[in-house]
């Protein structure tokens, strides 16, 4: 990890952060305040990355409706992710598999990379925020 | 060394405020720095004042209170977290400051270590 780095203050430290989705999309809150803390963090030109493991695969399932729960769909706001140049999304391979998915029932492209290639990722990373 | 630390969950019903409180503690006591403690999430719930837990039981919004005054800890709620949870400025127990998610990320980027307490 690389801690020190030159300058002080303002934005031009750039670091790499990962955010790592780990709940399903709705039944708790962590979804939805994770992405809202993924689009606040666009504006600081950090080197950003998305993680999605466990439940948290869900989060990308295409087709989602929410109409019946009284809940906000907030997915589509995912495929707009690139537009905040936001463009590096791992899926863990052993969390879809063992839900049954493929990367096509995702709304997004992703990476799918194993649980060790992911946890040698989350090793290169200077901020892992996990939700 | 410099931490940031995250809380996202509230007082008492998880252990992760509990925790944070404790490592940060411990982290100053070592002559660490707490760049910053941000509340997010449930997180949020911790500086609300009028908590009023029994009296054998710790208080955990006071003892963040005490900690910052000690201190002199930034701790900072999430605004629109906050503003979800009715926790708003005229409830906020002394020593915490509302503001935005930057106030996060900044910690991200400027702090050594950034630790979440979560779920």
């Amino acid at each position: 990890m690389s801690d020190t780095q030159a300058g002080e203050g303002g934005n031009s430290k750039v670091r790499r952060f990962m955010f790592v989705n780990r709940k399903a999309p709705y039944g708790t809150i962590y979804a939805l305040e994770a992405l809202e803390v993924v689009l606040i963090g666009a504006a600081f030109d950090q080197d950003v990355s998305l993680v999605f493991v466990d439940d948290g695969v869900y989060q990308l399932k295409k087709g989602q409706q929410t109409k019946d729960i009284g809940q906000k769909n907030f997915s589509p706001t995912y495929r707009a992710l690139g537009d905040y140049d936001i463009e590096k999304l791992y899926v863990e391979r052993e969390s879809l598999q063992a839900r049954g998915l493929a990367p096509d029932d995702l709304l997004v492209p992703v990476r799918v990379l194993g649980s060790a290639e992911l946890g040698v990722l989350m090793e290169e990373q200077d901020v892992v925020l996990s939700f | 060394m410099k931490f940031g630390i995250l809380v996202n969950e509230g007082p008492y019903q998880h252990q992760a405020s509990d925790s944070a409180y404790q490592f940060a503690v411990a982290a100053l006591a070592k002559g660490h720095e707490i760049y910053r403690v941000f509340f997010y999430n449930d997180g949020v719930n911790n500086a609300n004042k009028l908590t009023e837990p029994p009296q054998d039981d710790r208080n955990i919004t006071r003892q963040w209170s005490a900690l910052a005054a000690a201190h002199n800890l930034d701790m900072v709620v999430c605004v629109a977290a906050g503003l979800r949870r009715g926790i708003k400025a005229e409830i906020l127990a002394p020593g915490f400051n509302i503001s935005g998610l930057g106030q996060l990320i900044q910690a991200g980027i400027e702090a050594d270590r950034l630790v979440v307490f979560g779920d």
